[in-house]
Formats: structure tokens, C-alpha cells, sequence
């Protein structure tokens, strides 16, 4: 018993690899498409570095210079004059943040949840209008909440409006398709059931559809409003309000050590909104379902 | 009906009428407390999101007038004349040269963006695993580091890095690999933590070092999953590299904040169309790459 290594003679290992050639590694065409392709890619990205001008002088330039990095990032360290902050104008803008966040995703979510029965499959049963709707969604997403915001922007002036309303836009799209799938997955036996008391579709939809679906929809709009509170503090770089433009502006005068300030009370309204949705999910919709 | 209960209390059918009654009452009044929170909740962020009726009644009106001055006037008689007569495509879309351009520049900005950052988020994300590294140092720093990289937007990095290294694709560029490292950093970590460990006792035991431990043993293990989040991340940074310029780190961001500064409302429906269509393609192309990774590996 056992593999008795001193009788494996070299013809052994001939006939081994004539006979299962792919057990000693790839063979010499695999080997060199393989190799051809990675050396295709390290090219491409060798031309892409020289094209983008990476060279490492120029890293280095940016790492050392008068406004260069190290520079930037002591003086994000060394904190001064923290007397004259400003510190309501920064809580104020914070506060807008989230509120910009809340009040978008919570627009967002009431005007989806229409939307979404339109967009459902087992809904509207007529393919092209579903198409149409579906399609609308996807165009209203595609957009960046950042480009939306710079619209709006134009369209309404400067200020939280303009961000309320690009945060919404953006959330429509996503949400309307995320309450259409939850609708389609719904399940058959609750609606035939209230069908077959001869309700009206209305009160299908109400009484056998919503019921199941309101769940999702509570726990998707939580989700939203977590990552729309991240997005909203960088909507203020074009003028739509919030803490962004805070950040933007100490960042034009160099005053590396309130933006550093700042991001961490961001990272800090972040978290703890983080921590609240996620209660309140749990609150709302059960152990089991915040799982799902 | 509480005084026939109380009256006797040993009647099981009062007893749990009794009951369903206080346990209702309990959660109609928990369900009126949500409920006066929530509004209280609505009026103070509308309040200090300014989100007042009238501000809105104001404002719409202009985003209806806005948007329809970006829609194009196109003439079916001219629909397919050169891009001199008025009411073509072409005429609308005279400048698509140019922002064809600038589209392949910004997807090219996001392809060494998210190389590079997909790059430094491997090469971190091996100390960054529990099971693989014993010094708990070495592992919290550089968890610490990657959430460092990952909490800040990428946008407010290329605010810093435009002062670094000037106005241009550069900073965009290092602004979304930095971020990348750290959301890819995790993501691979997190992969890493999950996978086999008989593979790697093999090459433990056969003597191999901490590296070819981690290059033969974990390596292969992750790397298709490794390839479906780094592909992931490239549609999400196609998006950002397309607003990257709004601050001056390159692509075709600045083209747009220019069109939008200067009221150049044709132009601006043209290029967002460009741009959602072309970020549309990338991400079907995306998918179908993914799911060719993830069934070969599964095969």
C-alpha cells in the first residue's frame, strides 16, 4: 500500500502526462493566450498611466509640495483658533443635511409606492406601459443625484430646495423599481383569496397586496435615508445645501483643520443615523424581516 | 364589561377579552406616540430643510420651465438634415464629437482609478483578514485605514487633490482609487475571511512562507469574487468619474458644469442623454462579464 516513490522511473512520468496531460498545468497554447492577454492588459494600463502623465515625479511633486499633501494633511492635524469655528454655521448645515436627506426620501417614498404598482408585472399586465414605466425609472436614476442637483440648482436658486428635490428624483427611479419588484413577489394566495370575495381591484390592491409589501417598502425607504444622509453631504459642493458646501468653502481657504473637523462630525451623524434606521427597522418590521 | 371581569375573575373568556383589550390599547397608544414623533419629525425637517409651501409652489413652476427649455426642437421635416439646418439631430447634437471625447476619457479615468485602487485594496486586504494575520496590530490598522479611505466621498478627496496636484484627471483619478481601496478593501477582506482553510495548512505545511501561503492558498480561492466586486465598483466609479470634473478633477463633468453655467439648455439634454446611455451600456456589459466570471468558477 502506499506510493512507493523510488520505483517511479521517468517513463512513468511520460506515460502519467500522456495520459492526463491537464493534471502537469496548462498546455503551451493556454499558457500563451494567457500570458498574451495580461501582458495586453499591462500594456493598456501602462498607456493609460503614461496618459493620465503618472509619473512618479509628479507624485512625489504632489506629495512634498508648498500645498501638496503632507503639508495638507499636518494641518489637518494641527487644529487652530478653534475659538472663532463658527461652530453654529457648521451644526446648522449638518442639522440641514440630515433633514434634506429625511424629507427627500420620505417624498420619495410616498410618490414611489404609486409608481411601483404601475411598474409591477402581476399589476398592469399591459407589457408596453409597464416598458414605458420602467424605462422612465431607469432614466431618472441614470442621471447623478449630483447632476440632478446641479440642475435644480439653476432651476430653483441655491439652498436645501434644490437638494430635497434632486435627492427625490433620484430616489423615485431607484425606489419605484425596488417597490415594483417587491410587489411582483408578492404572494398569489393572499390577493385570489380577497379577489375571490368579489372585491374590487382597489381593494385587492389594498387589502391583498399592500399588507404584504409595506414591509419592504418601510425597510427599502430606511436604506434610502442611510445613503442619502451620506449623499446629501456632498450635494452642497454645487449650492444645494447642507454640509458640502461648508466643506467646499473651508477647502478654498485652506482651513484643513475645520474641514477635518467637519468630516469627522460627519462620519459621527453618519453612524448614528445608521444606528437609528437600523432600530427602527427592527422596530417596525420584526427581527426576521430586517434579516431579509 | 371591566366590572363583570372584575367582578369575576375566574372566567377565562372575560380574563382574555380583558387582556386583548389592554394589549390593543397598548399598541394603539405605542402607534400614536410613533405616530406624533414621526410628524414632529416631518415639521422640524421641513422646517430646517426650508421645505415650505411656499418656497415649492415657486419652484416648480421654474423646474417645468427649465427642463423644457433643455428639451430640443426638432422638425420631422429636418430630423435627419446636417447639423446646420435647425431642428435635426445633428443641429442638437453638434458637439457629439467632442463628447464622445471626453466620455472615453472619463471611462478611462475610472478604468486606472478603479485598477489602481482594486490594486492597493488586494494587496491590503490579506492583513486586513482576522484569519489570515495573528498580530491583532497589523489587523486593526489596517482596518482603521481602509475605513478611513472609504468614509470620505470621493468628490471631497478630489477637492483636496486638485489643491495637490492641480486641476485635471490626475486628482480625479487618485481621488476614486483611494476611495475604491477602502470600499474594495472590505469587500475582499470580508471575502477572505470566508474561505477554506485546508488549502492553506497545506502550504503551511509543505513549509511555505506567509506570502505563498497567501498568493497559492487564499489567492486562488477569491479571486473570481475578487474580479464581480471590482467590476462593481467600476460602474459605480463610471458614475462618480462623470462628476468628478463638477470640482475640476477631469472628464466630462466639467464639459457639464460648464453647459449648465452658461445656459446652454439644448446642449445640456444632448449630454445627459450621452452619458446615462452610456453608463447604461457599461453596466449591461458589466453584468454580462460578471456572470461569465461567476459561472466559470462555479463550473
Amino acid at each position: 500500500m502506499g506510493v512507493r516513490f523510488a520505483r517511479i522511473r521517468p517513463i512513468d512520468v511520460d506515460r502519467a502526462r500522456a495520459a492526463l496531460p491537464r493534471a502537469f498545468g496548462r498546455s503551451w497554447g493556454e499558457r500563451l493566450l494567457r500570458n498574451g492577454l495580461l501582458a495586453l492588459a499591462a500594456a493598456y494600463l501602462g498607456y493609460l498611466l503614461w496618459a493620465f502623465d503618472f509619473s512618479p515625479a509628479r507624485l512625489y511633486e504632489g506629495l512634498v509640495s508648498p500645498n501638496g499633501l503632507f503639508v495638507i494633511a499636518g494641518q489637518m492635524v494641527a487644529w487652530h483658533d478653534m475659538a472663532d469655528w463658527q461652530y453654529g454655521e457648521i451644526f446648522a448645515a449638518l442639522g440641514q443635511t440630515v433633514a434634506m436627506a429625511f424629507i427627500g426620501t420620505l417624498i420619495a417614498s410616498v410618490i414611489a409606492i404609486p409608481l411601483g404598482f404601475l411598474g409591477a408585472r402581476n399589476i398592469v399586465p399591459i407589457g408596453f406601459l409597464r416598458f414605458g414605466f420602467r424605462r422612465l425609472f431607469d432614466g431618472l436614476r441614470g442621471v447623478d443625484q449630483l447632476i440632478w442637483a446641479l440642475v435644480f440648482v439653476r432651476a430653483v436658486g441655491l439652498g436645501p430646495l434644490a437638494g430635497i428635490l434632486a435627492i427625490c428624483v433620484s430616489d423615485i427611479g431607484s425606489l419605484s423599481k425596488l417597490y415594483a419588484e417587491a410587489i411582483e413577489t408578492a404572494e398569489k394566495k393572499q390577493i385570489e383569496g380577497v379577489r375571490s370575495t368579489g372585491a374590487s381591484t382597489l381593494a385587492v390592491l389594498r387589502f391583498g397586496v399592500l399588507p404584504q409589501a409595506i414591509p419592504l417598502f418601510l425597510s427599502q425607504a430606511l436604506y434610502f435615508f442611510e445613503s442619502n444622509t451620506r449623499s446629501a453631504t456632498i450635494l452642497g459642493i454645487v449650492g444645494a445645501g447642507g454640509i458640502g458646501l461648508q466643506i467646499s468653502e473651508r477647502i478654498k481657504i485652506l482651513a484643513w483643520d475645520q474641514v477635518a473637523f467637519i468630516l469627522i462630525l460627519v462620519l459621527a451623524v453618519v453612524a448614528l443615523i445608521d444606528t437609528l434606521s437600523k432600530w427602527l427597522r427592527l422596530k417596525l418590521i420584526g427581527r426576521e424581516a430586517a434579516r431579509g | 364589561m371591566t366590572t363583570l371581569s372584575e367582578h369575576r375573575p375566574s372566567d377565562p373568556v372575560a380574563a382574555f377579552e380583558a387582556g386583548r383589550r389592554a394589549l390593543l390599547r397598548q399598541r394603539r397608544q405605542a402607534t400614536l406616540v410613533g405616530l406624533v414623533l414621526f410628524l414632529a419629525a416631518v415639521l422640524a425637517g421641513g422646517y430646517i430643510g426650508e421645505f415650505f409651501p411656499s418656497k415649492l409652489a415657486a419652484g416648480l413652476p421654474r423646474i417645468g420651465e427649465y427642463l423644457g427649455r433643455t428639451l430640443p426642437t426638432l422638425h420631422w421635416a429636418e430630423l435627419l438634415s446636417d447639423s446646420k439646418t435647425q431642428g435635426s439631430v445633428a443641429y442638437w447634437y453638434y458637439r457629439a464629437g467632442s463628447y464622445l471625447v471626453l466620455l472615453w476619457q472619463t471611462a478611462q479615468m475610472a478604468i486606472l482609478g478603479t485598477v489602481l485602487g482594486a490594486a492597493a485594496a488586494l494587496l491590503l486586504s490579506f492583513p486586513a483578514s482576522r484569519n489570515l494575520v495573528r498580530s491583532h496590530w497589523i489587523y486593526h490598522l489596517s482596518r482603521r485605514f481602509l475605513e478611513i479611505c472609504r468614509s470620505v466621498p470621493d468628490i471631497v478627496y478630489a477637492l483636496c487633490f486638485v489643491w495637490a496636484y492641480g486641476v485635471g484627471p490626475l486628482a480625479g483619478i487618485l481621488a476614486m482609487a483611494v476611495h475604491t481601496t477602502g470600499a474594495l478593501g472590505k469587500l475582499f477582506s470580508e471575502v477572505n475571511e470566508a474561505v477554506d482553510d485546508k488549502p492553506l495548512e497545506g502550504i503551511r505545511a509543505a513549509g511555505g512562507t506567509w506570502v505563498q501561503i497567501m498568493r497559492f492558498g487564499v489567492l486562488p480561492q477569491v479571486l473570481p469574487n475578487f474580479l464581480s466586486y471590482g467590476l462593481l465598483r467600476l460602474e459605480i466609479n463610471i458614475r462618480s468619474a462623470s462628476v468628478l470634473g463638477f470640482v475640476g478633477a477631469g472628464g466630462i463633468g466639467q464639459e457639464l458644469y460648464y453647459i449648465v453655467s452658461f445656459n446652454y439648455y439644448e446642449e445640456l439634454s444632448a449630454l445627459v442623454l450621452m452619458i446615462v446611455a452610456a453608463v447604461t451600456l457599461i453596466d449591461l456589459g458589466s453584468e454580462r462579464l460578471r456572470s461569465a466570471f461567476l459561472l466559470r468558477e462555479a463550473h
